[in-house]
């Protein structure tokens, strides 16, 4: 069973990797299974400066999810190339970092910085929904969202994938915009903006008071914006939200995904990557493929 | 740390709405030190894993001892699990408290509620190294009492709760021992508890257990991240992996 994809700067060895801001580092990880074993991994997010992030609480369950506002909690760029840069690199698997700022500028700095020949990617994260400046409203505005991704494709020669809000009215204009920006492809999707009460305290459970959902709750809705992207982009697509299960993975590549990163189901599961790698063969055996590359969009077809 | 189904071999409730459950597995030989914490999955109902601290090992049956209370739905139905069923768990998590004493040392012992449990291991730990331990247990009400004999057998107690019930009524700080016999003291409680326990015990050398929301509990997640006094390092701890033991001057409560 061929599982190995190819998309703009990464020869994958399958599909499967761990989604930024859910894995650390990977050090973590580390102790559980093999990290050469993974398709890629995308470490968490690289500010200019380091960042504390958010008063806790940050998370709460959820039905069928969970809520985070950790707020982009960072060593800075310097800090992640000097301390946890290096612990990966061994690692046979190729490192997407992803770049978040508050201003063009920093986004710039970071890319620039972090292009320095220990990441084989870049993934823009203009829709982190925990924190006050940056972040989300570059991934709400198509213009900011292009004057972004332009910025960024101007410090590296590394492909750019920019990472897209679920938190938007129509989600291909923005995809079309970063397109247009010079993108090499796309992440889909960010969590979207949720808040949980408590009844005792009748009070937000999260300090942040909102907190960005995932987990199983919002693939249906990841599984839509990639199907609707998917038809008017051309460019490749790495899919997540709640993926938990080899068949989940089945259905992002179907919408459209030509990759995928699981998120939260770390938490549940520390090795539910490489337990989906292991699976996915004999997914794809059940519903009559022989390779990763012939699903892809299959259900547009 | 690993992640495997346990197996459980005794679930009880011990006090109102206080649980004991016993498991078996490889977990209950990686275990280091008391202090250390379980990640338990209830079911595949609910998404984030429980973080329940290590009440007890017995190296020679192979299980360790978790003592957790009903705080929502989720403590609720792990209360229907039974003898002879498995839970899904990673561990042991975190680095628990350090047990360099030496003989003829006195330790004070603080807890509160839902906090005690990992003092029990610790306690048992501690006089088994010829350190003398006092105990001071803090409980809402007398339905709330637990592990008041076992900790008896290994050294003084004095009891507080809320309502008076039983022991003196009031806070675990109304009830400490004279602190000139004391050269260590260990607590584990909620934040509110500890803050005043740091303060009273303030020219004690001691160390402190946290309580925090987690989501990965492997330290990758940053959910449960603490804020340090300025004179250590980064700025921040996590209490899953770096904790859940700190001592009292490196965080801010």
């Amino acid at each position: 069973m061929d599982l190995s994809i190819n998309i703009p700067g990464l020869n994958l060895k399958n599909p499967v990797m761990p989604a930024s801001g859910c894995f650390g580092f990977g050090k973590e990880f580390a102790q559980f299974y093999d990290l050469s074993e993974l398709g890629a991994i995308i470490i968490k997010a690289a500010t200019g400066e380091k960042r504390f992030g958010n008063p806790t609480p940050r998370v709460a369950e959820t039905a069928s999810g969970m809520l985070n506002a950790i707020g982009l909690q960072n060593p800075g760029v310097d800090g992640i190339i000097e301390h946890e840069l290096p612990f990966l690199t061994p690692y046979k698997t190729p490192i997407i970092a992803n770049v978040a700022g508050s201003t063009l500028e920093e986004y710039a700095d970071v890319a620039a910085k972090i292009s320095n020949g220990m990441v084989q990617a870049l993934e823009v994260n203009i829709s982190c929904p925990n924190v006050k400046e940056g972040g989300v409203q570059f991934g709400t505005d198509p213009e900011l969202a292009y004057e972004v991704t332009k910025k960024v494709k101007q410090q590296t020669d590394l492909p750019v994938y920019v990472k897209l809000s679920p938190n938007v009215t129509d989600i291909v204009s923005m995809a079309k915009s970063v397109e247009q920006a010079g993108a090499d492809g796309l992440s889909m999707i960010n969590t979207l903006t949720g808040m949980k009460i408590d009844p005792r305290s009748r009070k937000p459970i999260i300090a942040n008071q909102t907190g960005g959902l995932s987990g199983p709750a919002i693939k249906p809705i990841a599984i839509r914006m990639i199907h609707q992207v998917y038809k008017e982009v051309k460019l490749p697509i790495i899919g997540m939200g709640g993926i938990e299960t080899a068949d989940d993975i089945i259905e992002y590549l179907l919408a459209g995904a030509s990759a995928v990163a699981v998120g939260s189901a770390n938490f549940k599961n520390p090795a539910v990557c490489v337990d989906l790698i292991h699976q996915l063969p004999e997914t794809l055996d059940k519903y009559g493929f022989t390779s990763v590359q012939e699903v892809i969009g299959g259900a547009h077809h | 740390m690993i992640r495997e189904w346990m197996r459980i071999v005794n679930h009880q409730e011990i006090a109102e709405k206080t649980y004991l459950i016993e498991l078996e597995g490889e977990i209950s030989t990686l275990v280091k030190r008391p202090g250390q914490f379980v990640h338990v999955q209830i079911s595949e109902q609910y998404f984030l894993r429980r973080p329940v601290s290590i009440a007890d090992v017995s190296p020679v049956k192979g299980t360790i001892t978790l003592l957790y209370k009903v705080m929502g739905d989720g403590t609720e139905a792990l209360t229907y699990k039974q003898s002879g069923q498995s839970l899904d768990i990673v561990g042991p998590g975190g680095n628990g408290f350090p047990v360099h004493q030496q003989r003829g040392e006195q330790a004070l012992l603080v807890g509160g509620g839902i906090g005690i449990p990992p003092l029990y291991y610790l306690a048992k730990q501690l006089t088994a190294k010829g350190v003398s331990v006092k105990s001071v247990l803090g409980y809402r009400s007398e339905s709330d009492l637990f592990y008041v004999d076992e900790f008896q057998s290994l050294g003084e107690v004095q009891i507080t709760t809320n309502d008076g019930s039983v022991g003196e009524q009031g806070f675990v700080t109304d009830a400490l021992p004279p602190l000139n016999s004391i050269d260590y003291y260990y607590t584990c409680g909620p934040t509110i508890m500890l803050k005043k326990v740091k303060e009273e015990l303030i020219n004690v050398p001691g160390y402190i257990s946290i309580e925090e929301r987690m989501g990965c509990g492997i330290g990758a997640c940053f959910a449960c991240v603490l804020e340090t006094s300025e004179s250590c390092g980064k700025g921040y701890v996590r209490v899953c992996s770096d904790g859940p033991v700190f001592r009292p001057e490196e965080v801010i409560l």
